[in-house]
């Protein structure tokens, strides 16, 4: 084994540590072994291309695994897919796996689904693991306590051909959420509300790891749309140290341990929380009792504020820049300054993402618009994060509630969260949107997006511009 | 990746400043699958031009391009070097090139040598005194001939060994692979498998 520094570590250090399999030295980066390498169509074809060029196999088939989300359709899944890159991709995603002997779990197949939502569901994301992607929200599986991090496609060609990665260690930031939330305030609205206040940009080159009494009572649900979204403050990857929650959540799913792998497991996994003592390179707090449900109005996720908020003045931001990329944004988002959030209508509301798509989300906004009819002239999309969540809904009848209500009830993948598929705004369309990218045609061309949670989103649904569960109560009471 | 040492072939003197990886490969070939095949794409839309140095007859079969000052700026596409290797260039020399570029090429075994102005001049000279001229480009000595004209050029040691060993990233990481094996035989058995050990 490594030599392990006698001083008080932190959760990534300790990760970190124990995969190493070779320290660099003089500068030069540590090669650190990777415990789960997910991949799917998009970022994997010429990293199949180059191993094929170079007559080398894959390293380790039992750490890899491939599904496919990115450009699958939603309706009609039985049908070949018109658009032609589209098929192209995932038909060599097709033609790769077979060939190298990857497990693939393709559209029709009941374990498919975005790549973030399968990894947890199988039980293969667990703590103390490295896992990577050809993907940026790879940073989701740090839920667990496992060291998760997006990569490029030469890179993934890397982990294929020896399952290790050459990389510097990273910087570490606590972000410590202590209190109680309100109700209707959820995960999303925390970190929501984290970026705004360390910038789309401040999290750069760290890994953070978010802790206090708020986190420990999140869900896993909860602290996998946190962690998701740790990229969209620019981090390398989130954490969240694993507990009696994790353990309860990872037990008894298809690939976990057992028995006396399981013993072991569970034992190891309670020595990693970071130590008392334990230095960060950097600390932020926030009280969880004071935050309200939170929504973007601009084009990056840290364009953001209070949903009782109105629309920034950008002739108030001091920063040149920051000032400047308001404006455009308000441009953009047709949003005049000073104007309450809650009198802004919306075209559609997507709920899906492999930010907030998992069974608890889908709970949550059937919870809301169960017995309602939604907003005339709203399209109200609901997309499971992957087949088996689709099933699981449809066992508890959720699927009725959102048909129902007036929504489409679709079939598995990323779909509208960046519009590869026909899941798209049309130009100028508004849409509350449950997923983690609110940048300029992300959803569509010329589409303008609000960054909400499920809650909001349902609220929004049912009221046809955005609201929250609370603004519904209200109503509730001035019917009566 | 193949080793290089020492290459001749035909130079190309293409006598522009700032050619961006825009222009070397434009952004509709980027939805390719594929890492290779590429050669069609290299400078697609200067190559409509029927005028344009590489629709001449004496250079269709270049291998090294000798470029104006600022090579391979813009978007950090790696299509940018796989589109010159698959063309058949094998080494880009310039006065300055892009960092990430440089950074791409030398994983992918393009030589990228920095000469001086007086020696561009020289070089871009003596080619065009005879289109279709051989260049030898020696990356032992790094140093570049062509008729009369012999000068050094600039590469970095840690590149230049890396080529001249044929090593591309995986390549080096792979001279680890006792350390990689000694690391996965003390892995623990709780860790996940994605399926069954054959
Ligand atoms: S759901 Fe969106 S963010 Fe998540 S993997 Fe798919 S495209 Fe990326």
């Amino acid at each position: 084994m490594s030599t392990i520094p006698d001083r008080p570590r932190t959760l990534a250090e300790k990760v970190w540590d124990d995969h190493l399999v070779v320290k660099g030295e003089d500068g030069s980066p540590d090669l650190i072994y990777i415990d789960l390498h997910l991949v799917h169509e998009v970022t994997s074809p010429q990293a199949f291309d180059g191993l094929r060029a170079e007559g080398r196999p894959v390293r380790r088939l039992d750490l890899t695994i491939a599904t496919e989300d990115h450009n699958t359709p939603t309706l009609e899944i039985d049908k070949p897919i018109a658009d032609l890159t589209s098929r192209t991709q995932i038909e060599t995603l097709r033609r790769n796996a077979a060939e190298f002997g990857v497990r693939l779990h393709s559209l029709g197949d009941k374990e498919q689904g975005i790549v973030h939502v399968v990894g947890p569901q199988l039980g293969l994301t667990m703590p103390g693991i490295t896992v990577v992607c050809g993907d940026s929200h790879t940073s989701t599986h740090g839920a667990f306590g496992a060291m998760a991090f997006g990569i490029g496609t030469s890179e993934v060609e890397h982990v294929l051909a020896t399952q290790t990665l050459p990389l510097k260690p990273f910087k570490t930031m606590a972000i410590t959420v202590e209190g109680t939330l309100k109700p209707g305030v959820s995960a999303k609205d925390i970190i929501l509300a984290i970026i705004a206040k360390i910038g789309a940009n401040g999290g750069q080159g760290y890994v953070l790891e978010f802790r206090g009494s708020a986190i420990r009572s999140l869900s896993m649900e909860g602290r996998m749309t946190m962690c998701n979204m740790s990229i969209e403050a620019g981090a390398r990857a989130g954490m969240i140290a694993p507990d009696e929650t994790t353990f309860a959540y990872v037990k008894d799913k298809p690939h976990a341990p057992r028995g006396a792998d399981w013993d072991e497991a569970v034992a190891y996994w309670r020595t990693l929380p970071s130590d008392e003592g334990a230095v960060y390179d950097a600390e932020v707090f926030l009280d969880a009792d004071e935050l309200e449900p939170f929504v973007t109005w601009g084009t990056n996720p840290g364009q953001g504020v209070n949903l009782n908020g109105v629309v920034p003045d950008p002739a108030e931001m001091s920063d040149p820049n920051e000032r400047a990329a308001a404006e455009r944004a308000l441009e953009y988002m047709d949003l005049a300054p000073g104007t309450a959030l809650k009198d802004v209508a919306v075209d559609a509301v997507f709920m899906g993402s492999c930010t907030n798509s998992r069974i608890e989300d889908l709970r949550q906004f059937a919870s809301i618009v169960r017995g309602r009819t939604k907003a005339e002239g709203v399209r109200v999309m609901v997309v499971p994060g992957s087949a088996r969540v689709r099933l699981e809904a449809e066992a508890e009848g959720l699927d009725k509630v959102f048909t129902d209500f007036g929504a489409e009830w679709r079939f598995a993948g990323c779909s509208m969260c960046l519009g590869m598929n026909p899941d798209q705004l049309a130009p100028g369309e508004r849409c509350a949107s449950t997923s983690n990218r609110n940048f300029e045609g992300r959803q569509g061309k010329g589409g303008r997006t609000h960054l909400v949670s499920p809650q909001v989103a349902a609220a929004t649904a049912v009221l046809g511009r955005l609201a929250s569960p609370s603004d519904l109560d209200a109503l509730a009471l001035t019917e009566v | 990746m193949e080793k290089f040492t020492r290459h001749t072939g035909v130079g190309v003197p293409l006598k522009r400043s700032a050619v961006d990886t825009d222009q070397i490969i434009p952004a509709v070939y980027l939805k390719r699958v594929t890492k290779t095949g590429f050669d069609d794409a290299l400078f697609a839309n200067w190559r409509q031009d029927p005028s344009f140095i590489l629709n001449q007859d004496a250079y269709r079969e270049g291998s090294v391009l000798v470029a104006g000052p600022d090579f391979g700026t813009g978007s950090s596409r790696e299509h940018a070097v796989w589109a010159l290797r698959d063309y058949g260039f094998r080494v880009v020399l310039s006065t300055k090139f892009a960092d990430i570029f440089r950074g791409n090429a030398g994983k992918q075994g393009l030589v990228t040598g920095v000469v001086t102005e007086e020696v561009l001049e020289a070089i871009w000279a003596a080619l065009e005194a005879e289109p279709g001229r051989e260049v030898t480009v020696d990356l032992e000595t790094r140093s570049v001939q062509v008729g009369d004209v012999q000068a050094p050029f600039d590469i970095d040691d840690y590149t230049r060994w890396r080529l001249l060993e044929g090593l591309d990233d995986i390549g080096l990481t792979l001279r680890n692979e006792d350390k990689i094996a000694q690391f996965e035989a003390r892995r623990e058995a709780w860790r996940p498998r994605t399926i069954p050990v054959r």
